[in-house]
């Protein structure tokens, strides 16, 4: 029986880590992710979760607990945002190389210099070939849903790798909009028991973790973490059909919006991709025939199947809410690049950096872009393949 | 409580350090950890910083820790430690375990006093259950024996080489002992394998006592300290008697020295056998040596000052 509560996405996240209950939880605070943790650490001293927390000292020694703790043998969650990750980086290879499955909601901020407390995917999309699962979500109810299957995810016994539910700062973390929430019960058994694989803990079983690992055999190691990263996708599907019997919402490895007749599109992660839809909708109602794609598993990237379902187009443009800088174009481009590169036939593809530091995307920068498709799908001719968009020059 | 320990009775406990780990011979290191280890009668779980003892102990398939341990990276043992704590108490307050563990964390000096500082600070602040135990050989010597922060005054090492200028380390050491001490835990002490006993009493002792401890224990390096193979003992013993390495422990804020050497003896006793040293004897660096026992006559005098001040 789902309830129905108007909530910020922080506190839809922090209310799915309460009803997930993990065993040890890591916390250190930056904006816009603070409240998440706040809230949860209130359920924490108000008996609502058998949580024990670390109030570490940092986000390196945050995520360091999290290894210890999840070595162990036992669910571990933390939660961060832009410097908070940045200074985790190191650590992020190693929970991953060590195959432990912590859970980290990241409140997707910019990255200094400038400061900036505001929201973009320069954090995430900074650490996106670090191992770890990537989930993306484009409002409250999405993080609310990712929060609850990432547990499966990670701790699925094929997997056993860390994994990130990304939303957006402020836009998705501070805003307050209709969300389902499933019940307590229900979400306790969705998730299940902790499995728990080699555990640190089982004095009667010693092992070592993180050992050197010399060139005889790094690269069997690294091989067989790829090897890994295939099994993540069907997972991933899988776990969205069972969650879809409890919550009657449908998650796929990305979403398709008007894709399957569009001659253009765009390709846009997290809480712009609402906006988008709104604009694409308006274009159908004219007649064009736009569409949308929205990764939510970008990482392991689905390469093959987001080829497949983009191929057919004429012109597409990636949105990226980060930027690559060295002339590089944004990481979502460049994934989509690469998924479509095995096609003859493919799409024009351009690029579009937007939203950084928090700045406005509004339906009208949609409509600028799709208007560009139109005609990019008539002449073929780029004039430029990256733009930024909604910037003062 | 901890009541001493004959050799007899502890020749007959486990090794839990395995042979055929590979650190150099005549390290300090592994020494130290086997005394630690032989002095637990709990079962541990270990974690160890990046360093000599660690990449020398686990390589690949092989293992030489016959107890549960850990390796995360270079300056978050004890972070990584509270991590392992808390999933213990999180485990215990459901009924999911029921044995009683200690943890002890294992870090070099450099992970200990330079780098990890705050994630040692962090977690003894936070009160974790859990014995950090820093082996302090004096440099980074997996690095090959770079200065730290708790490199002697006028060493010879690799980024502060004597040179024609620079006559080697020109700070002082860091005095973490203190450091830890002043964040209010329950107990901290400074121990030596040279004095096996009161290292093993002392590690007992810590380990019956709830909440965080620190340990800074010598142990030599003949590779850094350009000393002989086989002088790991002779030279912790005589940084002991020099007091350029007091023995005493800080428990609940009460200093109390172990061992008081019958007759100090000078620091050039402890020096002029390790090659980092050499060029202090030469003549224009004789103020070099001078300053530095100028410095351990202070401390010790501090020290001894302190344990009077709460003598009864
Ligand atoms: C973040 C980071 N910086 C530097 C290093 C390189 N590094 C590995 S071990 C080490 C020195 C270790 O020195 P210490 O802690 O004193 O232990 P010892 O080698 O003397 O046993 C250094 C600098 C590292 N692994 N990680
Ligand atoms: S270099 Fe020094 S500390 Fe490292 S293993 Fe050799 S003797 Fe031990």
């Amino acid at each position: 029986m789902a309830k129905i509560v108007a909530i910020t996405g922080n506190e839809a996240v922090a209310n799915a880590l309460r009803q997930v209950n993990p065993d040890v939880c890591a916390a250190y605070p930056i904006t816009p992710q603070t409240d998440m943790m706040q809230r949860f650490s209130s359920f924490v001293s108000d008996g609502e979760v058998k949580t024990e927390l670390i109030l570490v000292e940092s986000e390196h020694s945050s995520m360091s607990a999290c290894v210890g703790a999840s070595a162990a043998g036992g669910r571990v969650i933390t939660a961060t945002s832009s410097q908070g990750l940045a200074l985790m980086f190191e650590i992020l290879y190693i929970a991953s190389g060590t195959r432990l499955p912590i859970v980290m909601p990241v409140v997707n901020r910019a990255l200094s210099a400038p400061l900036n407390i505001h929201g973009d995917h320069s954090d995430s999309m900074g650490v996106r070939d670090a191992g770890w699962i990537q989930l993306w979500s484009e409002n409250a109810q999405e993080a609310y849903d990712n929060t609850i299957q990432a547990f499966r995810i990670a701790e699925h016994m094929d997997i056993r790798l860390p994994i990130m539910i990304n939303l957006d700062g402020f836009i998705i973390s501070h805003s307050i909009e209709r969300i389902e929430y499933l019940e307590d019960e229900e979400v306790e058994s969705f998730v299940g028991e902790f499995r728990q694989l080699n555990p640190l803990l089982d004095i009667a079983h010693p092992v070592s973790y993180g050992p050197l690992i010399l060139p005889d055999y790094y690269m069997e190691f690294r091989r067989a973490q790829a090897e890994v990263s295939t099994k993540v996708a069907q997972v991933v599907l899988d776990i969205a059909e069972e969650y879809e019997k409890i919550s009657g919402r449908r998650y796929e490895l990305f979403e398709s919006y008007r894709l399957d007749d569009a001659e253009i599109a765009l390709v846009i992660l997290s809480s712009a991709a609402g906006t988008s839809k709104d604009v694409v909708d308006a274009f159908r109602e004219k007649g064009i025939k736009a569409g949308l794609l929205k990764p939510r598993l970008y990482r392991p990237f689905p390469y093959t199947e987001i080829g497949e379902a983009l191929k057919h187009l004429k012109a597409v443009c990636v949105l990226d809410r980060a930027d690559a800088f060295g002339c590089s174009f944004g990481p979502v481009y460049l994934d989509i690049a690469t998924s479509l590169y095995p096609y003859k036939e493919k799409p024009v593809l351009i690029n579009k950096i937007y939203g950084l530091g928090g700045r406005d995307y509004l339906p009208e920068h949609a409509e600028l872009v799709l208007n560009e498709l139109v005609e990019l799908a008539g002449s073929g001719k780029v004039k430029s393949y990256k733009e930024y968009i909604g910037v003062r020059e | 409580m901890a009541k001493a320990v004959t050799l007899k009775e502890l020749s007959k406990k486990e090794v839990l350090l395995a042979p055929g780990h590979r650190l150099c011979a005549g390290c300090g290191a592994p020494i130290v950890v086997k005394m630690v280890l032989l002095a637990s009668d709990y079962p541990v779980v270990a974690s160890n910083s990046t360093g000599c003892l660690e990449v020398s102990s686990c390589i690949s398939d092989y293992t030489a820790w016959k107890i549960p341990w850990i390796h995360n990276a270079f300056e978050n043992a004890a972070a990584t430690l509270s991590g392992v704590e808390t999933m213990y108490r999180a485990l215990k307050k459901q009924g999911k375990i029921d044995k009683e563990i200690k943890f002890i964390a294992f870090g070099g000096d450099g992970g200990t006093y330079d780098i990890g500082l705050q994630s040692l600070s962090g977690a003894m602040e936070r009160g974790h259950n859990m014995l950090y135990i820093c082996y302090d050989n004096g440099a980074y010597m997996n690095t090959g024996i770079q200065r730290s922060s708790a490199t002697p005054f006028g060493a010879d090492t690799t980024t502060r080489p004597a040179g024609s200028v620079v006559p080697g380390k020109t700070e002082q050491r860091k005095n973490l002992t203190k450091i830890m001490a002043a964040h209010n835990i329950p107990y901290a002490a400074q121990a030596s394998p040279s004095h096996w006993a009161d290292l093993v009493r002392k590690v007992k002792k810590a380990l019956e006592i709830p909440g965080p401890k620190f340990m800074n224990i010598l142990a030599p390096c003949n590779r850094g300290w350009r000393s002989r193979t086989d002088d790991a003992i002779l030279l912790s013993r005589l940084a002991v008697e020099t007091c350029y390495w007091p023995l005493y422990e800080i428990e609940n804020g009460v200093t109390k020295i172990t061992f008081k050497p019958k007759e100090k003896k000078p620091v050039t006793d402890f020096i002029k056998a390790q090659g980092r040293f050499k060029h202090l004897f030469k003549p224009e660096n004789e103020g070099i040596i001078k300053i530095f026992q100028d410095e351990i006559d202070r401390e010790w005098e501090k020290l001894k000052k302190e344990e009077a001040c709460f003598a009864s």
